[in-house]
């Protein structure tokens, strides 16, 4: 599979929104300038990356309670999702939604959600309408290892692969559900076998590795585009940062894995890994990721000055938004 | 005009809704079969991309609903039973009720959710429940239940039409009953009671399948010059507080009829606004004739005994007027 150097550009630039804009809220967090729970990916900026530029814009997507990275990389702005993370009112939500919750309809971005699970079944609606419809907008579906031992996992590819329904299911397996290793609570090691019991094709994929993420996201796209139905994809990879922001705090560090297991992962790393390839592989030049790296740290600091600058709602404001 | 029976006011509800709005769809289980009767014939008319069954599986067609709805098709979603929804509280609750809050008024969540509820004859607890009151307290959706064959077909339109998440209670032992119902356009607004019975001594406050009992007690006392008001919320959310209120403010007595259970009940928050607001209209304490506070049970005597009847109702009236 031959990838342009646009595309290559933009899984880079993805993960470097992603890994800065969530260094950045650990920072903040940790400092307390942001209230409330603060879920990060960093480590696992491939999948999220990978998939999206298999996308387009009038693709949706589902996300999770740690989904700062799939609204970045299906192209959020950094500056309202910011200013939302501050619970301010120029924020995505207006104040109302916070880290877990942020949602962009413009961009097809269906929610990030607090609910482990929650949105398996509204991706497959998502998908169900566009089929109604007679569009062949593809709707992405994000989630983790934990949300494939819930019901609505099941539910969902049951329905989804009976009604054929252009849906790709994207496993980010970190390892961890919560502070609880996979492993210890999981009946298969690899998620991508449950596919089989709902008759779909079920792929694994080194997570860490954007370009494999993007193949087999491609893939999976243009059959749900076809109209063949729906795939699942096992991202393997790594949450470097604790579950919560601030979990050291209470439970100490490396309370439930070992230093060194977190080590190994962060050689790992998906930035450094796409940026030896692209210099092994004479793509593209260092210069260009050099200007990506600085473009987007000039679009953080205005984001935080965004944010910074957004007034906070006024308390008036608490009744708004809850019927049409 | 013809005689419309509960079950025929919703099938002409929605397929007049779907003939309007080509962008409107039904699912659920064994919709195209009918089980109710009340989807009869739309799986023809419509075709199966538009009627569609779900399997037995309330979280997953539930959630797909408020997906569906989200990427702007909106949604009619049958839960066979209400009981049922414990099984998509999360799709309901977390979901549906506080998207379109928790994303800044982005989300647009045009959903009508069908469910039968009530004691209907034998099907004992996990088919028969009053579920109601387990979503007054869930801000963000909004709560119908018909009381008759033109109240169904007019509220059940205003509800396909609406923009926000509601689900319609039907009372199971309410599908045949019979009466006139406007053909065409009828709509009924959410939010606004209906007086069914006009009188002065007590306010009857009867919430669905209540109401047919209440105005039969009614009728009843009536030949002993007792004159019973008969109200009917129509929708617990919104809720018509002011023609409650005012009913009360007339006659000063007030009781509150519904199948629900006594705690944490429908009665109990009418209840509750009628103290809060209109204690001054009282000469009589408030009573609320619910459901006793057991599972509803199978065999038909102790059904009986479970729900409440015509004859606590009229026990309710005669103690708010000393009589």
């Amino acid at each position: 599979m031959d990838i342009t150097k646009d595309k290559l550009l933009e899984m880079y630039r993805s993960m470097q929104r992603i890994r800065q804009f969530e260094s950045k809220i650990r920072d903040l967090a940790t400092a307390n300038e942001i209230p409330g729970f603060v879920h990060v990916s960093i480590g696992e900026e491939a999948s999220a990356a990978g998939v999206c530029v298999a996308l387009r814009k009038t693709d949706r997507i589902t996300s999770t309670h740690r989904g700062h990275g799939h609204l970045i990389a299906k192209g959020g702005r950094l500056d309202k999702m910011m200013a939302e993370i501050y619970g301010k009112r120029g924020g995505y939500c207006k104040g109302k939604g916070g880290s877990m919750h942020i949602v962009d309809f413009s961009l097809g971005i269906l929610g990030a959600n607090g609910i482990v699970g929650a949105g398996l079944p509204i991706a497959t609606g998502s998908a169900l309408a566009a089929q109604v419809a007679g569009r062949d907008d593809v709707t992405a579906c994000f989630f983790g290892d934990g949300a494939s031992n819930e019901g609505t996992f099941h539910e969902s590819l049951n329905l989804a692969s009976v009604w054929k329904l252009p849906v790709v299911f994207v496993c980010e397996n970190n390892g961890f559900g919560e502070f609880t290793p996979m492993r210890t609570v999981t009946s298969v090691s690899d998620i991508a076998v449950r596919a089989q019991a709902h008759a779909m094709p079920g792929v694994i994929v080194d997570g860490n590795d954007v370009l494999e993420v993007f193949k087999a996201a491609s893939e999976a796209v243009a059959r749900a585009r076809a109209g063949d139905g729906p795939t699942l994809i096992e991202c393997k990879t790594y949450r470097w940062e604790g579950h919560v922001v601030g979990e050291a705090a209470i439970l100490g560090e490396y309370a439930y894995r070992s230093k060194q297991e977190v080590d190994s992962w962060k050689l790992k790393c998906p930035l450094l890994r796409f940026e030896k390839w692209c210099a092994e592989n004479q793509k593209i030049d260092a210069s260009e990721l050099k200007r990506i790296v600085a473009e987007t740290e000039k679009e953080l600091d205005e984001a935080i000055a965004f944010a910074r600058a957004s007034e906070l709602p006024a308390a008036s404001e608490v009744t708004d938004d809850v019927f049409a | 005009m013809p005689q419309t029976s509960f079950i025929q006011a919703i099938n002409q509800a929605l397929s007049e809704e779907m003939t309007r709005d080509p962008n409107t769809f039904l699912m659920g289980e064994d919709v195209v079969l009918a089980a109710f009767g009340a989807t009869k014939g739309l799986a023809d008319k419509f075709g199966p991309s538009r009627v569609r069954n779900t399997p037995i599986s309330e979280a997953g067609f539930v959630g797909a609903a408020v997906g569906a709805a989200m990427a702007v098709a909106r949604q009619i979603c049958e839960v066979e039973f209400a009981s049922f929804f414990y099984c998509a509280f999360d799709q309901v609750c977390n979901q549906a009720a506080k998207l379109r809050y928790m994303s800044g008024g982005q989300a647009s969540l045009p959903i009508t959710f069908r469910a039968v509820y009530g004691a209907m004859g034998g099907a004992a607890a996990q088919h028969s429940e009053t579920v109601y009151a387990q979503f007054l307290s869930v801000p963000g959706l909004k709560l119908v239940v018909p009381s008759c064959p033109s109240d169904m077909k007019g509220l059940l339109k205003s509800a396909i039409r609406d923009d926000n998440p509601v689900i319609v209670f039907e009372h199971g032992a309410l599908g045949r009953l019979r009466e006139e119902v406007p053909e065409g356009d009828h709509l009924v607004p959410l939010g606004k009671a209906a007086v069914k019975r006009a009188g002065d001594n007590v306010t009857v406050i009867a919430i669905g399948a209540m109401v047919p009992k209440a105005l039969k007690v009614a009728d009843k006392l009536g030949i002993e010059n007792v004159s019973v008001e008969v109200i009917d919320p129509r929708t617990l959310i919104p809720l018509d507080e002011a023609a409650l209120l005012e009913s009360v403010e007339k006659t000063n007595r007030v009781v509150i009829a519904d199948e629900g259970h006594l705690r944490g009940g429908a009665a109990a928050d009418i209840a509750a606004l009628i103290a809060d607001k209109g204690f001054d209209f009282l000469d009589a304490p408030i009573r609320r004739v619910t459901a006793l506070d057991v599972p509803i049970p199978f065999s038909p005597p102790l059904e009986k005994a479970a729900i409440p009847g015509e004859d606590r109702i009229e026990a309710a009236i005669r103690n708010v007027m000393g009589r």
